[in-house]
């Protein structure tokens, strides 16, 4: 009997690993798609940002009571997880508590028992702080949480993300509680509950919990590829990628740089240079891959929104969806790919199948989206390419912008004012 | 600059001015403000005058690539011909653009932006203000440009700048890495507003009017027209004007 619990544990976790090892492979064959790689200079400030940003969670402290509550679930997440180990040994080994047994004949008790003991006040903590979190989505008014991005499946997957903590804490007390043999700081306060149970039914009580604390893990590491929650492994290297350079600095584009050189000077043309395919981003394939890797990292929790003027004063844009739209179509793209070895064009496009012209042209490219974002995200990079694409490929621009073109070309300023006039200024001061 | 280049004269800094700050009527005000300064603080500058073209900032953030290069190319040429090794500018996006991504294509110059020029002209002593200047005691409220501060962390310099005159600096609830767009940005200056409920300018002068500041300071010709614009449509002109820090200096210098 026990043997047969041992190999399917070992079973089960073997499956569980290979499914999320290869729909990991798939988010990362999603990502490198980008048209341009990783920048990977300067690595000292890019590990210092890894441990500002993501360890450090330095951008969650400007909402400190969010922050506390957050930097709860992150420690006990990673913490109470620590217990696995123990808990993987005694599936694989068919033993029960095995460091228990070691700490103790190393003349450890006490240590293992507290160590036991804060894994139950971390967990005790996570499950109050996903309670405080579910009644701040669904009951309190908060409107980062009650805007219309959410709708459906997003608002779903914030809960059942919270839900799933909440259980696995449940699960991990209760077997704690159920082993009447150990008294434990939280659920030896529990323990009354069992009182009066006969020890055969406490055991079957004990091994239950621990059999769905185990699944129910693997069920959620399962469930992080395809949720907002992935967050919690891709916030390390996003910081990582985190531009270097200031905010208001737009990438360059060399082939439009050459193309205006050769303009110029003639002489330097290459002969027979091949035109470039496109300019600026129409799909998620035209994005770099950092911008796909932000799509992923997206935990959906809309401060670039909240702080986004367009979208304060009622303009259909909203930051956050701009970075869920994106992770919307790169999923499509990937699935077309899975079907098809290729990606096969669908007809479809980032650019008006998922984010419109009215949400890019609302942008005032002011990055307190991108200044919000915990874990460095870069809406805006998305946005800027995408009006890249609708000028430079569609010829698609609002007519007074097609105006100030105008005027920039023959005027030298956005204004229709005479050129030489430009200092007539000088003769009043 | 073509007059000190024949006499053969190198200018300590060149003045870039900037479209608003040429052509735009309002700005111009900044711009004589800013020359004077200069003049009275006694630093050897220039302008490029006729030779100055748009740097393509709005062309860029628009979508135009192509126009924002072919503006690139012409400038640094000019630039790089004049052999120009610092640049000052009372424009937060000429600025941006100028520090940026002007390096990459080939022009690479010291950019300072007017305020932390005038907090330098301050701190050297170069700036003497008048015993009784008027704006003693005054408050004052700052709105930080998007491209100054957010895109290049400058939000220091402006304000050391406000606090040498003994103004009472009232800052708004958002401010500094929080400040809010007046709405100009990323060429919104040059179109009609998308579709929505309140003009983005009408937000922010509503913080400035909730500060009840005497005057409110800008550092940006845009951020100063879409406040004026903003602060006039409630009717608050009278109690609240906009001003340039460097109009403000102006105005205090001996």
């Amino acid at each position: 009997m026990a043997v047969i619990a041992q190999i399917l544990f070992i079973i089960l976790t073997a499956t569980a690993l290979y499914l999320f090892g290869k729909n990991l492979l798939k988010i990362r064959r999603n990502i490198l798609i980008g048209k341009a790689g990783f920048v990977n200079d300067q690595k000292a400030k890019r590990w210092k940002n890894v441990f500002l940003l993501a360890l450090g969670q330095k951008k969650m402290f400007k909402k400190p009571i969010v922050a506390i509550l957050h930097l709860i679930l992150y420690v006990g997440f990673i913490i109470i997880n620590i217990e696995l180990l123990e808990i993987m040994a005694d599936g694989i080994l068919g033993t029960h508590r095995i460091f228990e047994t070691y700490f103790e004949q190393f003349g450890f008790a006490s240590l293992y028992n507290f160590i036991i003991n804060s894994f139950e006040i971390l967990a005790a903590l996570v499950f109050l702080a996903c309670l405080v979190f579910l009644i701040r989505r669904n009951i309190l008014k908060i409107k980062r949480f009650l805007s219309k991005d959410l709708n459906g499946w997003p608002r779903s997957d914030a809960n059942y993300i919270l839900i799933a903590e909440i259980v696995l804490m449940s699960l991990f007390l209760m077997m704690n509680a159920a082993d009447t043999e150990t008294h434990f700081i939280i659920s030896s306060s529990l323990q009354p509950l069992f009182s009066g149970i006969n020890s055969n039914t406490l055991f079957t009580i004990e091994h239950t919990a621990w059999w769905l604390h185990i699944l129910g893990i693997y069920i959620f590491m399962n469930y992080l590829p395809y949720s907002k929650h992935l967050h919690i492994i891709l916030a390390f290297p996003n910081t990582y990628y985190a531009p270097l350079t200031p905010k208001g600095m737009m990438h360059n584009m060399p082939v439009v740089q050459n193309e205006v050189l050769y303009a110029m000077q003639p002489e330097l043309a290459p002969t027979g240079g091949a035109a470039p395919a496109s300019f600026g981003a129409k799909d998620v394939m035209d994005l770099s891959s950092k911008n796909l890797m932000d799509a992923y990292s997206c935990t959906e929790c809309g401060r670039c929104t909240a702080a986004c003027p367009a979208n304060l004063t009622g303009k259909l844009l909203s930051p956050r969806k701009i970075m869920m739209a994106t992770r919307d179509r790169l999923e499509e793209v990937g699935k077309n790919m899975d079907l098809n070895q290729k990606f096969v064009s669908d007809n479809k496009s980032l650019l008006h199948d998922y984010i419109s012209v009215e949400e890019l042209r609302a942008c005032t490219t002011c990055n307190a989206c991108v200044e919000e974002c915990p874990v460095s995200i870069s809406p805006l990079d998305i946005i800027l390419e995408l009006r890249r694409s609708l000028v430079m490929e569609e010829s698609s621009a609002p007519q007074e912008w097609n105006s100030m073109f105008s005027n920039i070309e023959n005027n030298f300023a956005p204004w229709k004012f005479a050129p030489d006039d430009r200092d007539a200024w000088t003769k009043q001061v | 600059m073509a007059e000190m280049m024949a006499s053969g004269q190198t200018p300590e800094v060149l003045f870039w001015v900037g479209c608003a700050g040429s052509f735009d009527q309002r700005a111009q005000k900044i711009t004589k403000a800013f020359a004077t300064i200069l003049d009275k603080a006694g630093v050897n500058y220039a302008i490029l005058g006729k030779e100055e073209a748009c740097t393509g900032d709005p062309a860029r953030r628009a979508g135009n690539e192509f126009m924002f290069q072919m503006m690139a190319y012409q400038n640094i040429q000019i630039l790089n011909g004049y052999s120009i090794k610092k640049i000052v500018t009372t424009c937060p996006h000429c600025f941006n653009v100028l520090k940026n991504e002007y390096p990459v294509l080939g022009g690479n110059y010291e950019v300072i932006h007017h305020t932390q020029f005038l907090q330098e002209l301050i701190e050297a002593g170069k700036i003497k203000f008048t015993d009784s200047n008027e704006w003693k005691g005054k408050s004052i409220t700052y709105h930080d440009s998007c491209y100054l501060g957010r895109a290049n962390e400058i939000y220091e310099a402006p304000r050391k700048v406000l606090e040498s005159l003994d103004m009472e600096l009232k800052e708004m609830k958002r401010c500094k890495s929080k400040g809010l767009c007046c709405g100009a940005g990323g060429a919104q200056m040059f179109k009609e507003e998308e579709k929505g409920d309140k003009r983005v300018n009408m937000e922010r002068a509503d913080e400035v009017i909730e500060t009840k500041s005497d005057f409110v300071a800008s550092a940006c010709p845009f951020c100063n027209t879409m406040l004026t614009d903003g602060i006039k449509n409630r009717n608050e002109e009278v109690t609240t004007e906009v001003l340039d820090i460097a109009e403000i200096i102006a105005k205090a210098i001996q």
